[in-house]
């Protein structure tokens, strides 16, 4: 049996990513995004800790594809469901899986005061631009001049108003930790979108504050395009209006965590900070 | 072990839920139940468990619905105009079938209405607590006793059927204060253990879905069959009331809450009159306490429901009496609280009908 080669595993899925067939479309990015979310749990050993917050959109079955006890939430509750989670049990890791219309429209007082209390749980936001599952409609995040099915002239800033940019947004939260935009149209950006995700587990592992990281994504689908074409687009048109990077890290800034760098951040409002220079 | 203090409905509802082993409060300020969570502030921190105030009403019931989901008994309380954004959140709980305490400290509206006691949401609370086909268990306290002493039922029956349960209370009721005996504590670590929650499966079993999604018709519907069983075995097992009087009246009251007791005093006032009231106070609202009422179907000759508003509870009163006696309402609404003077002369004007309606046989 000299020549019998030795069997040698080099890829294959996730153990927290389970067997079973996705409802998303052909090139769409939300499967590469599961599964990274996927290769980080199990890489940081947490399957049997992890609760998931599925939302309502492409990804609303999500809790059929991960193999960590998961949450269906209604439309843009998602963080206050995963504050409930994480309150009774702060040891578990709680993410929320949500797009656009979710995060950024109906749920955005959620995603506002998840951020800002701190809420020590991480966000996956994928952003397309777009309403997948209800076939295409104008989202929060959609470009001026995108056409889509509610803005079939082209999203018209005078009267839709402009895009939101989520993570510049929050950025000025103090209780946020860790903030990153990636995207994941190439091997190499796939790899940094992984190193995000990563880092924002395990921020929220090290009870360091919220974390976020906010995937520009395609939808060939309702864009009208092939994948690649989507790819081109996104390349084009989403990624200098959603610039790509880290918009906060309160560890790279110096500080231990997000309430080090808030309360640095407020150091000259007395009552923010009681015990210094007062009496015991 | 019990202690009897003096207590403000609000509050006492507040100590009652930690006591029933609940350590989670998520809630929103909004009057006249404001108390409850002032209490809920400074008392949780005390006692190990969590008090946040929510950025809004449906926030505070999403977090319900993460609490209850990741095993722990929590509650949120508010008041009319807030209840109805929770709507929302408790449909998703029925349709999850998570347990949960929802308490509605009554006002006058509809829309931002006034903040004097009502029980305008009995419709609400009753029938349409949310979208689809689902029922919430609802708890009518009358005294502040009372308040302390539901909620603990409230706490096992959201746990027993895996459905959110209401307290349906109103401002009267939050804001008055009266002696009340506090119950034994209960850990929460002594609470039955659950097998269906979402909080880690450590690896020991498949993951757990908490979910009220089923794109497929006939999954859903033998879902909503399956949960309307359940609601059935409520039906026949959880109905409560309490009757005073009424065994051998010729007029019956009905009324719930604060009504109840206004309606308690112009009873004693007719039977002074030697006019035979009498009166059943629903203390669950669903399920409707039919038995009680069809008791006295063969020796009542009317019946009177007194409610604040302009005539909800009224409804489920005619559908058990079923047009065998006459049923009529006496209302107040807007937050004005109907007098047992009032009460009292209504019942008068139904002895004379049924006197002229004996003289003419």
């Amino acid at each position: 049996m000299a020549d019998q080669k030795e069997e040698k595993v080099v890829f294959q899925r996730p153990h927290s990513l389970l067997p079973v067939v996705t409802n998303y479309c052909p090139g769409c990015t939300h499967g590469i995004v599961n599964r990274l979310v996927a290769e980080v749990i199990d890489e940081l050993g947490i399957e049997g800790d992890t609760v998931g917050i599925a939302p309502v959109g492409c990804s609303v079955m999500a809790y059929n594809f991960f193999g960590c006890d998961m949450i269906e939430a209604a439309h843009g509750r998602a963080p206050a469901v995963a504050t409930g989670v994480k309150r009774v049990h702060p040891e578990n890791i709680v993410f929320a899986y949500q797009g656009d219309g979710d995060l950024a429209s109906i749920g955005m007082a959620e995603t506002v005061h998840a951020a800002t209390r701190g809420e020590n749980i991480t966000v996956i936001f994928i952003n397309n631009a777009i309403y997948g599952m209800t076939g295409g409609q104008m989202a929060p995040t959609s470009l001026p001049n995108q056409v889509t099915q509610t803005s079939p002239y082209g999203r018209d800033v005078e009267t839709a108003g402009y895009p939101i940019r989520v993570c510049e947004l929050l950025s000025t939260l103090d209780g946020v930790a860790y903030l990153e935009r990636v995207t994941v149209d190439s091997p190499k950006n796939v790899r940094k979108a992984k190193k995000a995700i990563k880092k924002a587990f395990e921020t929220q592992r090290d009870g360091l504050g919220y974390s976020l990281v906010e995937v520009v994504a395609t939808c060939p689908t309702n864009w009208g395009m092939t994948p690649q074409q989507a790819f081109a687009w996104m390349r084009e048109n989403m990624l200098p209006y959603y610039p790509l990077g880290v918009y906060k890290d309160v560890v790279a800034d110096g500080f231990a965590n997000a309430a080090e760098a808030a309360s640095a951040r407020s150091a000259e409002c007395p009552i923010a900070h009681p015990s210094e220079g007062g009496e015991a | 072990m019990s202690e009897k203090v003096l207590m403000k409905g609000n509050e006492a509802l507040a100590e009652s839920a930690i006591r029933a082993g609940c350590r989670f409060f998520f809630g929103y300020p909004i009057t006249p139940q404001t108390e409850l969570a002032a209490y809920m502030a400074k008392r949780m921190p005390k006692v190990g468990g969590t008090y946040l105030q929510a950025e809004s009403e449906i926030a505070a019931i999403n977090m319900v619905y993460g609490a209850s989901a990741a095993g722990a008994r929590a509650m949120t309380s508010s008041s009319s105009p807030g209840v109805s954004l929770k709507g929302e959140g408790i449909s998703y709980m029925s349709g999850s079938d998570l347990p949960g305490v929802i308490i509605n400290v009554q006002r006058g509206g509809p829309g931002l209405g006034g903040i004097q006691p009502s029980q305008s949401d009995y419709w609400q609370a009753t029938r349409a607590m949310g979208h689809g086909d689902h029922r919430l268990v609802v708890f009518a306290p009358a005294t502040v006793q009372e308040m302390a002493d539901l909620i603990y039922d409230a706490f096992d029956v959201a746990d027993k059927y895996r459905t959110p349960v209401m307290i349906l209370a109103d401002g009267m009721l939050g804001q008055m204060m009266e002696p009340v005996e506090l119950r034994e504590a209960i850990s929460p670590e002594d609470l039955p253990a659950k097998d269906w929650t979402t909080e880690g499966h450590k690896n020991k079993r498949p993951h757990n879905i908490v979910n009220s999604l089923y794109l497929t018709a006939e999954d859903l519907e033998d879902l909503n069959v399956e949960r309307y069983q359940r609601y059935k075995q409520i039906e026949e097992t959880e109905q409560r009331a309490e009757t005073f009087l009424a065994e051998d009246a010729d007029i019956v009251l009905v009324a719930f809450g604060a009504t109840s007791r206004i309606c308690r005093s112009a009873v004693r006032a007719a039977r002074d009159e030697g006019i035979k009231a009498g009166l059943i106070r629903p203390i669950t609202l669903w399920p409707f306490p039919e038995e009680a009422i069809r008791a006295t179907l063969p020796t009542a000759k009317a019946y009177l429901t007194v409610e604040m508003n302009m005539g909800q509870m009224v409804d489920d009163v005619r559908l058990v009496v079923n047009g065998a006696h006459p049923v009529d309402f006496y209302g107040r609404t807007g937050g004005v609280i109907p007098t047992p003077d009032e009460v009292l002369g209504k019942i008068r004007e139904i002895a004379a009908d049924l006197d002229s309606a004996k003289g003419d046989e």
